[in-house]
Formats: structure tokens, sequence, C-alpha cells
């Protein structure tokens, strides 16, 4: 039987504009989450009907503590941001399939918001690690980054690293991978997948969308499969469910 | 010293051990929530609207939150009949609970095919979905008119085997006028509301917060226009009733079966909290055991 969970706050800080830091004390949910997977977040406010899905950005499998970052989007993310050391809040997960770990020399590449999953994916992947971070201007995470691998840094207004995508930044620094693992904006998971097709590298997608249930039900967050889909049978993937992290050739990004 | 209580009721000559059903979309086949309790726990399982064929369902995204509710247009994503029957009607099966398949099409042909199919598989109930608001064809076009509605139903009647359940829409002028049309068509039951058409924008991208621009208005929000149209439509036909719409707790419940409502479908609710079912039959024996009422059945249409 699953369960939700009344996770404690043992510590929240803004590590950039409107970008928190959360962690919880877990009972399980810590413990069984692997890299790539993500939890359900419930707002305490009644009007606010739907779980918020937040990637997991890394876990202590021994002291049970998760940690999440997340940008500041809306009121419900908002709320959040309020939460003090000591307060509960109602969790749900982990949920979604993960990154698969592979022993290939990989890339690690996250967008914005979609850095922080990579976090907890430096840590458990053993091979050569080379993250490429893309920021706007601000940074965040980079001192976990770099403590487990090469760290690469791309910004858009050109104030650290290379100006530009992570793909710029890979094209700089002349770096080569074997497998590629990626989070970010929908625009930057597009160039990514045709570079890794274009290369014929092995390349997994976390993906977002809009969701409801969390779990599979309802079949609002679905992608584009290339497949005929196991659930519906038509070519829809559940993101929540069969996702969110998908091989880049089972995947439409139109 | 615990009073013995009766949360027993009958539709259309099914007994469900409780009034508490799931509302047709919010659960899939029942496979997703029965990882967090025992589906025996409620009255019956409502299934996701099945066509006779598999249907895409629309673009993303495809729902957007708002104050007390939300707005769905999926679209009738569906497997198709065979699949449910194969997969999801023998996995239902294993758990001691009543099986309702809401069936959808885009023709009046369509509808009778599935329902034709179903007879012969273990369904206790057949939902008519036509109000569903995000498909462009079928759905709402059969259920906002009283002469297609009465025409549609007495087709699907031909070909049922199962008693048949009407979904009204809310999207009408006058919800009586719709009830009588399915009860003159031959209905067994009324289920109400499907949700409210709505539109939500976006203001930072500047565009609709949906693909399909318009979607379907359900959860709490909707809970008083929909305790109306259930107290409205159970005093102007004899049919048995099931009443849906923000049902979140027992005492919500509780609302639509003074109204008029023999059972009641939690669905958004589903959403916020995945035991909001099973809590919702626990809620309402609870309220039955605080003001001491022994058969469930001295409560519905109470209020008048």
């Amino acid at each position: 039987m699953k369960s939700r969970e009344f996770a404690t706050v043992t510590e929240q800080r803004e590590i950039a504009s409107d970008v928190y830091s959360l962690r919880l004390q877990t009972e399980k949910i810590a413990a069984e989450a692997k890299p790539g997977q993500f939890i359900s977040v419930y707002s305490k406010d009644e009007s606010r009907m739907l779980p918020r899905p937040i990637s997991i950005c890394e876990t202590d499998r021994g002291t049970g503590i998760l940690r999440i970052v997340y940008r500041v989007a809306g009121q419900g993310t908002e709320e959040f941001s309020r939460l003090k050391e000591g307060d509960t809040i109602e969790i749900l997960g982990p949920l979604g399939n993960g990154f698969p770990l592979k022993g290939k020399k990989a890339f690690l590449m996250g967008g914005g918001i979609g850095i922080p999953p990579m976090v907890q994916l430096a840590k458990e992947l053993d091979c050569q690690v080379q993250i490429i971070a893309g920021y706007r201007d601000e940074q965040f995470l980079t001192e976990e980054l770099s403590r487990n691998g090469s760290l690469y840094i791309a910004t858009e207004d050109g104030s650290a690293g290379t100006k530009g995508n992570v793909l710029d930044a890979v094209r700089e620094n002349k770096l080569t991978a074997d497998i590629i693992y990626a989070c970010g904006p929908r625009p930057m998971l597009r160039a990514v997948k045709e570079y890794a097709e274009k290369n014929h590298i092995e390349c997994y997608l976390s993906m977002e969308e809009r969701m409801a249930c969390g779990i599979g039900a309802c079949l609002a967050c679905v992608c584009q499969s290339v497949e005929v889909d196991g659930h519906t049978h038509v070519h829809n993937k559940r993101i929540c469910k069969d996702g969110p992290v998908f091989l880049s050739t089972e995947v439409e990004l139109s | 010293m615990s009073m013995s209580i009766n949360t027993k009721v009958m539709l259309a000559g099914v007994e469900l051990k409780n009034p508490v059903m799931t509302a047709s979309g919010t659960f899939g086949s029942g496979e997703e929530y029965s990882e967090f309790y025992d589906l025996g726990a409620l009255g019956a399982v409502v299934t996701k609207g099945v066509a006779s064929v598999p249907w895409e369902g629309n673009p993303t995204p495809r729902i957007a939150e708002t104050r007390g509710g939300m707005l769905n247009a999926i679209g009738l994503q569906n497997p198709g009949i065979e699949v449910l029957a194969k997969r999801d009607i023998p996995y239902l099966k294993k758990y001691d609970t009543k099986i309702i398949v809401n069936v959808c099409g885009k023709t009046t042909e369509d509808y009778c095919k599935v329902v034709e199919r179903l007879s012969s598989e273990p369904v206790d109930l057949l939902e008519i979905n036509v109000s569903c608001p995000n498909v462009k064809e079928g759905g709402i076009a059969f259920g906002q008119n009283p002469k297609a509605l009465e025409a549609i139903t007495r087709e699907v009647k031909k070909y049922a085997k199962q008693p048949v359940i009407m979904k009204l829409s809310p999207n009408v002028t006058d919800i009586t006028e719709m009830a009588k049309a399915a009860e003159e068509g031959g209905a067994d039951v009324l289920s109400l509301i499907n949700t409210l058409t709505g539109m939500k924008i976006d203001i930072h991208r500047r565009t609709f917060a949906l693909a399909n621009k318009t979607g379907g208005l359900s959860g709490p929000a909707v809970k008083p226009v929909a305790v109306r149209m259930v107290y409205q439509a159970a005093n102007a036909v004899k049919l048995p009733i099931i009443g849906m719409g923000g049902i979140c707790n027992g005492e919500d419940a509780m609302e639509f079966i003074l109204a008029g409502a023999t059972a009641v479908s939690v669905g958004t609710a589903n959403f916020s909290n995945p035991f909001a079912a099973k809590e919702t039959a626990e809620g309402i024996e609870a309220y039955m055991r605080k003001y001491k009422v022994k058969d469930i059945r001295e409560l519905i249409g109470s209020v008048r």
C-alpha cells in the first residue's frame, strides 16, 4: 500500500532569487527514492486542490532527509517557500521512474530549475561525470554539483562560463559523452534530443507537464510517444507514471 | 455499544454496500488507487469513459487549477472497449465492489456498440456519458437537447443488458427538462453533475491555460450548483440519482443525500487526497452514528 507522509521541515533557504532549497525529514520516501524521481507536495490551503510535482534534488538514505530545490512560480510554491524549520508538509512519493544508472561516460545536462535532480544523479553514477548546468544568469547548486563531477557552466547573459546554452558549453569545451541525462525547459530538451540523435548518443530526457493526480490515473500529463503506449494504446505516455524520464527516441518533442 | 447501521443502497436492483463511488475520469479503472487502499471500501468504482476504439484525447496542457477547483480538457483519452474488457474489468473483479463502466462515443452507433459489447461482461451498471464538454463530437451534443437525450437513451436501452445510468450536463437552462427526457427514454438511474464549461487565461503568457481553450470545471467550487441540480432533478423524476460535484468528505456527501441522491461520487478530491473516496464512506457512517440514524435510506431526499 502506498502512503502519504507528513514530512517535517529541517531547513529552508533561498539559494537564488525565487529559488528555494527545502530539506524534509521523511519516514520512507528518502530511503526509497532514486535520482530523477519526484514527489507530490500538497498545499495546506484547501482552495488549492492539486499537488505540486517537484523533482528530488538529493537524498540521504541514512538520515531520511530529502531535499527539493524549486522555483516560486505561483501561489502553491509561494506557500511552500514560507515553511520554516519544524513545520510539517504533506508529501507523496517517490513518484515516477527516475534515471537509469549506467556506467558510461556521461553528460548530466540541467537547464534552470531542471538542474536540481542532477545533484543526486551525479552522486550515484559510477562513471566519468560531466555536468553541464545552464542558467539564465544567477547560479545555484554549483558547489554540490562540482563535488561529484566536473562542472561546466553556461549562462544566457554570459556572466559566467560559456555565453549561451548547455550545448554551447559542450562545443566550447570540446566535450564528448556516451550517454546523456537531461532535465530542463522544452526548447533545451528538443535541442539535446536532436544533438544526441545526430551523434548517436543514448539519451534520457526528464519531461515536465501540468499534472493533477501524479499517479497515472487522470491522464492530464501525457507526452507524445513514438510507439503506442501500454496504458491507453494510443501515442500518449503518462509523464507521472511512465516517466518522467524517457529515452529520447521514445518521445516526440514538437 | 456500537449501534448497527445500514449503509446499503439500491440502484436499479443493484445493491451497493455503501453509497460512495468514484466519478468517472478521476480514478482510472481503480488500479492506481488500489495502491492506497482496498477498493472494497467503496460501493462502486466507475471507470473512465470508454469508446469503441482508442481515443488520443486533447493536446496538453490538459488541466489548470482554479480557486477551489480545476479545469480539465483531457478529451476522453481511452484505450477502447477491448482493452478495458480484457485488462480492467478482470482487475476490478478482484475487489468486493460493484463495477460501473462509463461509456462515451461520437455517434449513437458508437455508444450502442460499446453497450452491446459489455452485455457479456461482469459489469453491474453502465453510465452513459452524454455530457463531456471537451470533445467536438458526441459527448455534450447529446446532453443539451432533451429530444436528442431521450432518443439516445432509448437506443442505448435496446442494447443494454445492465441497468443504464444517464450522466447529465449542468450546462443547460433547465436540468429538470433533461432529467425528465432521460426518464422518458427509459433510463434506470441519473447521475449529475458533469463539469461546468469554463476558461482560464494565463496572464503571464497571455494565452489560454488549456490547449483546448475551454475545459470542465470541477471541485468544491461547483458543489452548490450540483446540490441545487440534484435537488431539482430528484423532485422532477422518480429515478434514483447519483449526486456528484465537489464532494470531498462525508459532510459534503450528506448534502447530496439529503437533497435527494441515493448514491454519491467523489471526483476531483481524489487528486488532493488519494484516500478521499474511502474517507467519504467513513464520514457518512460517522454522520449516521452522530445523529443515531440506523438506515441511510431514511435520509435520502429528506430535506424538502
